[in-house]
């Protein structure tokens, strides 16, 4: 995995709540069987329209092309467990997601592809989505610099060194190999 | 120190503690076509291998037509990911229910067929709907990709401990053939909301539970991530003992185990969860999702609520309302018996078993289904259908102008030909209405199977406790 730095972006803004992984990568699309190539597919129902792009949509809004943060509102990512929606918003280039909360899984499947979800306050989000300018996320300091003014967040510190030394986290877990081979002795079902 | 079922199993399980996450060993690791593949790869890219075959079991049925089997499969797409886990259970030594195997079924309906899942343990697969089988008492979670990889090469998952979250349902209810298990959950997720369990294990506890069915109890289980729960728990009973005596993967030493069982499987009086919300069962009527979550349900009795009323105060979920009006095609005010369907789907995970389409086939009996309905029953797995046919159901909804297909995920989430065409409205037995669920542009009413029963037969929903279903 790919060690996370310095993100600055302009925001994109989504102004939905409940928004489930059914949506951000719908199933049709979830009979590829390698990890790349689900950008286009994402949100695919709400930016096209037999096939042509959707003008009402907020990813279609040339403002925001090139844009490395997702806007969210609260419980971002609920319903199915499929990486997929994760891999899709990869893909397409968001690298960070703000939100007043995730769903688990998803928010789980994030850490394991280097993208950096990020729970702030309902006044944290509000004035986010407010904001025209470009915005600046340091995972190192914890914090999302929007018009100069530092907003600090917290994060899991072991969630935070994954993210920042781009860890692959079955290579960690095999470091206790002789702990695992203790259990299995004792534990039998 | 008292402790609840979950810190029971959860101690139990952990091999290492370090950066205030735990290391669990998993027991028993389902694995199926659509969230699998990626992670097979990932094995062969670094070297690694299976660590626990033994304890890993696949099946393929997210994808799989519910057509004539002997038939090749059409899809190509398809076609690729079923062969690609043929291909990676043979390379890796994994124990696949094929499909043409008389064990193939959804994967969270084989389970408990085959006595892979049992209490206490700890069970994972990459599938939001693994909570089902927190119905026997076992801690089940359900992971992505990166995960699946993980358990497969070092059988255990690493995670932070979730918060404890009961649930105490207790009463009576009425006429339990018509307010079902499906009732009791969709009634649960639509008071806290599709987040209300998020970062937590829910316990369901209470008189209305243990009087429930293991089946019933699965049909609540499954629906725990619906409140965005991490899992779903119930305590395991003499029901849950005998459910699972003989099946083909229980020890053969079963006895012991149960004893043992019997002795730890329980929270402690005394222990205390992090979160509790108590329901009555007696009041509960026959729910009918009107909206694009399953948060949004009403009585069947009711109407579609007004965006303001459901919203109450909060701007964000009454916007959500709205659009949820809009794509589903309703208005507010309007009775929920008056809402006409075009499909039915008696299926799932949720409710596909042999006791939903005993209790659908009660209504099914003798009638026809209405000539604006198509109608569909896919049993859970190859032992459900074969149970259904040695009792003549298959016949009985046959009859009544059902198809009766072969079993799998189907329309719960349209990944085969299964699909609704934009603009159809169905009457479905599943856990997701979210928008294009069933089929871009297609309308779901998550219901019970006696009331997708009723609504294939009226062309509309209808109070079943007015049906005569003893």
């Amino acid at each position: 995995m790919q060690p996370f730095h310095k993100i600055k972006s302009i925001a994109t803004p989504l102004d939905k709540v409940n928004v489930d992984t059914d949506q951000i990568v719908p199933k049709q699309f979830l009979k590829l069987i390698q990890r790349t190539g689900f950008g286009q597919y994402l949100f695919y129902d709400w930016r096209f329209e037999k096939g042509t792009p959707r003008k009402d949509f907020v990813l279609n809004d040339p403002a925001y092309k090139n844009s490395k943060i997702l806007l969210a509102r609260d419980n971002f990512g609920c319903g199915s467990s499929r990486e997929h929606a994760v891999w899709a918003l990869d893909d397409y280039g968001f690298k960070v997601i703000i939100s007043t909360s995730f769903a688990d899984i998803f928010y789980n499947n994030c850490f394991k592809n280097g993208i950096l979800p990020i729970q702030v306050s309902d006044e944290t989000l509000q004035k986010l989505f407010s904001t025209k300018s470009e915005i600046e996320v340091d995972l190192e300091g914890q914090s999302i610099i929007v018009d100069n003014v530092p907003i600090l967040f917290h994060i899991e510190p072991y969630r935070k060194k994954i993210l920042l030394e781009g860890l692959d986290d079955i290579a960690v877990t095999l470091l206790h190999e002789d702990k695992i081979v203790i259990y299995e002795r004792s534990h039998k079902i | 120190m008292s402790k609840t079922l979950f810190e029971k199993i959860w101690d139990s399980h952990i091999v290492v503690e370090e950066n205030g996450r735990s290391l669990l060993y998993v027991d028993r690791h389902l694995v199926h076509e659509v969230t699998s593949p990626q992670a097979f790869d990932g094995l062969r890219l670094n070297g690694r291998t299976v660590r626990r075959t033994d304890l890993t079991f696949a099946t393929m049925d997210h994808n799989v037509p519910t057509s004539d089997r002997s038939l090749p499969i059409i899809d190509q797409t398809s076609s690729t990911q079923i062969k690609a886990l043929e291909r990676n259970c043979k390379e890796f030594g994994i124990t696949l229910f094929d499909i043409h195997s008389p064990n193939q079924g959804i994967v969270h309906v084989i389970g408990p067929e085959l006595g892979i899942t049992l209490p206490g343990t700890t069970i994972v697969c990459g599938d939001s709907h693994t909570s089902t089988h927190g119905a026997f008492g076992a801690l089940a979670f359900g992971i992505g990709t990166s995960d699946v990889e993980h358990v497969l090469a070092t059988q255990c998952i690493m995670m932070e401990k979730p918060k404890t979250f009961e649930i105490n349902i207790n009463g009576k209810r009425k006429n339990p053939h018509a307010v079902t298990a499906k009732d009791i959950i969709l009634s649960i997720i639509r008071k806290i909301g599709t987040s209300g369990g998020t970062g937590t294990v829910i316990e369901y506890r209470g008189e209305t539970i243990s009087e429930l069915t293991m089946e019933q109890r699965m049909t609540i289980c499954n629906m725990s991530i619906e409140a965005g729960a991490r899992a779903g728990l119930i305590a395991p009973d003499e029901k849950t003992y005998q459910y699972l005596q003989g099946r083909k993967y229980a020890p053969k030493n079963y006895d012991e185990y149960v004893s043992l069982w019997r002795e730890t499987l329980k929270t402690d009086s005394g222990a205390r969860f992090d979160k509790s919300f108590t329901l009555s069962a007696e009041n509960i009527a026959p729910q009918v999702s009107w909206g694009t979550n399953p948060a949004m349900t009403t009585d069947v009795t009711g109407v579609v609520p007004f965006p303001d009323e459901y919203g109450k105060g909060n701007s964000e979920e009454e916007k959500g309302a709205e659009k949820a009006l809009q794509y589903m095609n309703l208005k507010a005010g309007m009775a929920i018996t008056d809402i006409t369907i075009d499909r039915v789907f008696i299926g799932s995970c949720t409710n596909s078993r042999l006791e939903d389409l005993m209790e659908a086939a009660k209504v099914v009996k003798g009638k026809k289904v209405s000539s604006r309905v198509r109608a569909m029953v896919v049993p859970g797995s190859q032992l459900v259908k074969k149970n259904a046919e040695e009792i003549g159901l298959d016949k009985i909804f046959k009859d009544a102008g059902f198809e009766w297909r072969e079993s799998g995920c189907s329309m719960c989430l349209g990944m085969n030909p299964d699909i609704l065409a934009s603009g159809e409205r169905c009457a479905s037995t599943s856990n997701r209405n979210f928008e294009g669920r069933q089929g871009t542009g297609g309308r779901t009413h998550l219901v019970s199977p006696v009331m997708a029963a009723a609504a294939a037969i009226h062309g509309h929903f209808v109070d079943v406790r007015e049906l005569d279903l003893n």
